[in-house]
């Protein structure tokens, strides 16, 4: 390891159990000062994540949760990867917004990514993002199913079960996700048929 | 004469109407359309859907994926503006802390109120619905029976447009030819529901909602609904002819900018403002009833929002049509040396005998939906399918337990994803990630189905409101206290539904999410929570003991009607929208002929 990657370690290591302590003696992250959208906002435009309350997210938890989210979600031959469809945007949008639950999210979020990177440094002496497919997944088989989470997993597995569901409630909301799961709805129709004959077939019911 | 301020209005009116929604409509278009001068007041904003529905809009452009907040608890794309269960600076509150005698009192404050965002569910009272006590000896009996309302069911449905159909089945009425449009065929779920739900003895059959599946014939309706009235036909005719038939895309509780639903503010509002007779004042919140020296109502007066200052308007008679609890709240807040306990209130009554709707739910997982192959199952925006109350015979038998029924609405589909789509995936998948996860992803969409139980409650003397001796609004109005209980006879119905929606995800090969629950009163939801609040100003034929008759007009005050949920003295498991509109029909139409034979 040479110096700079050294300081960099041991930078990221101390903000990790910096972290990693705040959970443990529950500490909270500061709470949101910032107004929601009101009780009538403009329904009609688009919105972007920021535009309606500051984010949360460092640069360096951005990338992790870019990569995190491309391990959940990746590129196949139905859809693209959670991150090139902009998930981490929601994903801070979510986690730093002003109403009630968002809060608990932050925390378990933002103290997740710290374990996430403490852990990969302390097994493979590097930074979550750098590691290769066989390490982010011994990592990820520990806590991707908290029933099977051994007790020193458990809050990690906490972590990685709701980032999931945020991750695809994040893709599968946008047109490129809508299509991967096959919802091919939100268009006019002159007639609604029902299901398909195919659909009906499936149910036996044809 | 159209949507005004506060300085342009009429010196006097035939009707002032308070309220804008399904009651104020019906109750504003039946008095225009046969000429009475009328003026609405609405506590919201004004609101216009053809222009303000996100029609088409998918979670992906919202705040947060359009999941709920406490700002939008129904979502972003809700159509409801400034309302919901809390309304800021418009508090409520509760007499007891004991969480299980909780009101939830939902409010929208806008143009058309509720009916926006409503779920268009529009079923028929059967004939034991206005003669429970009769039946069972509980509650109250109306003084009208199904007959009496019947042609204005028939009337309400051409108007608005329902879809559904008939089936002949017990209290679950037939409407005539030509009142109901074609039902859209039933999605997946609510098929295979169907076939191995028979055996449950389940009557599974399309539902009735307010929403156009075809286009409405203004030829034929409008001289239907209005014989012998050519400016109403002109009218009517012109307005059917704005709205478009369902394009089978975007969900209902959104509005509709094509018209293709009911609400207020695209059915009844435009033909009723086309006649020139109505003028609409919108962010004024009706404070009192005003009364002269004989006792007779003489106007309203109501707080400007948009300047704080208070009006005073006058006209020969008065409706409230403010939903069930906010009429009672005005009536209440109406003191006098004459009504020293509030307008219209000798009988001791407003207030009392508020009613909502049972409900519970319980979701299940259904291997045979899985890997359906894909298709567009948004249909109508909603329901397609229900289960109307089949148990009758065993409930009169006494072998239930609970005196009155519930029907199952059904929740199933290839929904728009949002917020939560893979929420409780991992139970299946054991954790999966990566291409697995999203393998599994599209393996389980849409194969998730829900059941919810609509049942009714029986009035009862621990539930009701009166004024918060101390608590006002931001406008210096004393607010509503909430009295709630539910009685053994809704537990224990909540307790049924949970065993039968175990059973049907059984019966359909699937698991239930949760496991049912057998204790009624952890099952049911809170009071209120249904958004069918109905009761406070009950009809009746004695009046000592009711507040109207069942023409929705006050015992005391003769020229003071009530044509929103509160004359309701029971409140049957069909969702009281459809006979709210149908007795503001039959309350507008008597109240136009008093009024013409001088006797208001």
């Amino acid at each position: 390891m040479d110096r700079r990657a050294a300081l960099k370690w041991m930078a990221t290591a101390a903000a990790s159990a910096a972290l990693l302590d705040a959970s443990l003696l529950g500490a909270q992250t500061p709470p949101v000062a910032a107004k929601g959208y009101g009780t009538d906002p403009d329904l009609l435009k688009t919105y972007t994540p920021g535009e309606l309350w500051p984010l949360t997210f460092t640069s360096a938890q951005r990338t992790t949760v870019a990569a995190l989210c491309d391990v959940i979600i990746p590129a196949d031959a139905k859809g693209p990867s959670a991150s090139s469809v902009n998930v981490p945007d929601f994903i801070d949008e979510w986690v730093s917004a002003p109403y009630p639950g968002h809060d608990a999210d932050r925390r378990t979020i933002v103290n997740g990514l710290g374990w996430l990177e403490a852990e990969s440094q302390t097994r493979f002496q590097n930074s979550f993002t750098n590691l290769v497919t066989r390490q982010r997944n011994a990592l990820c088989d520990d806590i991707c199913y908290l029933p099977n989470a051994k007790p020193e997993h458990r809050t990690a597995a906490r972590f990685f079960q709701r980032f999931r569901d945020l991750t695809a409630s994040g893709y599968y909301s946008t047109p490129e996700g809508m299509r991967d799961i096959g919802y091919t709805g939100n268009v006019a129709l002159e007639k609604y048929e029902g299901p398909t004959p195919e659909a009906l077939k499936h149910l036996g019911l044809a | 004469m159209p949507l005004i301020t506060s300085s342009k209005t009429q010196p006097s009116y035939d009707v002032i109407v308070v309220g804008s929604g399904a009651a104020g409509g019906q109750t504003a278009y039946t008095c225009t359309m046969q000429g009475a001068k009328v003026l609405m007041l609405e506590a919201g904003r004004n609101y216009d859907p053809v222009k303000e529905t996100p029609m088409f809009q998918s979670n992906g452009q919202a705040p947060l994926r359009g999941s709920n907040t406490s700002d939008k608890p129904f979502g972003f794309y809700d159509a409801t503006i400034d309302g919901g269960w809390q309304v800021p600076g418009e508090p409520y509150s509760s007499a007891s802390s004991d969480p299980a005698r909780q009101f939830w009192w939902w409010r929208a404050r806008m143009l058309g109120g509720r009916t926006n965002h409503w779920g268009r569910i529009s079923l028929r009272n059967g004939p034991y619905d206005f003669k429970p006590h009769s039946r069972d000896g509980l509650g109250f009996d109306w003084p009208i029976a199904y007959a009496d309302v019947a042609p204005y069911y028939d009337k309400v449905e051409m108007l608005i447009g329902v879809y559904g159909d008939n089936h002949g089945l017990e209290n679950t009425p037939d409407s005539p030819a030509g009142c109901l449009q074609p039902p859209p065929a039933m999605r997946a779920g609510e098929q295979y529901a169907r076939a191995k739900g028979k055996k449950l003895g389940l009557p599974i059959i399309p539902i009735h909602r307010a929403v156009l599946s075809q286009r409405q014939d203004p030829d034929v309706l409008p001289k239907k609904l209005h014989p012998n009235n050519p400016r109403a036909q002109r009218i009517l005719a012109d307005a059917m002819r704005q709205r478009q038939a369902c394009f089978w895309a975007t969900p209902c509780g959104r509005g509709c900018s094509i018209k293709a639903n009911y609400q207020s503010t695209t059915v009844h509002l435009p033909p009723a403002l086309a006649t020139g007779d109505l003028d609409i004042v919108s962010n004024a919140m009706a404070r009192e009833v005003t009364t002269d020296a004989s006792g007779k109502a003489t106007g309203v007066i109501y707080v400007d929002k948009t300047t704080g200052l208070e009006h005073t308007v006058k006209a020969r008679v008065v409706v409230l049509a403010a939903s069930s609890a906010e009429s009672v709240r005005i009536m209440l807040n109406s003191k006098s040396a004459r009504f020293p306990n509030g307008l219209a209130n000798s009988s001791g009554l407003v207030g009392k005998y508020i009613m909502d709707t049972v409900g519970a739910s319980l979701g299940g997982q259904i291997p045979a939906l899985e890997n359906l192959p894909v298709h567009n199952e948004d249909g109508a925006g909603g329901a397609h399918t229900y289960v109307p109350w089949w148990l009758y015979k065993e409930q009169v038998a006494g072998k239930l337990g609970f005196a009155r029924g519930y029907h199952i609405e059904f929740e199933s589909g290839r929904k728009m994803p949002g917020v939560g789509v893979t929420a409780g995936l991992d139970a299946f998948t054991n954790g999966s990630y990566g291409k697995q996860f999203k393998a599994d992803a599209r393996r389980y969409y849409g194969s998730f189905v829900g059941f919810a139980g609509r049942g009714e409650m029986i009035p009862n003397d621990d539930s009701f409101c009166d004024l918060d001796p101390t608590l006002k609004d931001k406008w210096g109005i004393p607010v509503l206290r909430f009295h709630w209980k539910w009685s053994e006879h809704e537990t224990r119905q909540a307790a049924h539904m949970q065993k039968t929606f175990a059973e049907l995800i059984e019966a359909m090969g699937g698991k239930v999410r949760t496991p049912p629950q057998a204790d009624g009163a952890k099952a049911i939801e809170p009071g209120g929570k249904i958004i069918h609040e109905v009761g406070g100003t009950i009809m009746g034929a004695d009046a000592t003991k009711s507040v109207t008759n069942q023409w929705c007009q006050t015992w005391d005050v003769k020229n003071l009607f009530v044509t929103d949920g509160g004359p309701f003295c029971s409140n049957a498991d069909k969702n009281p929208t459809l006979t709210i509109m149908a007795l503001a029909w039959r309350a507008s139409d008597y109240l136009l002929d008093e009024l013409k034979k001088g006797n208001l």
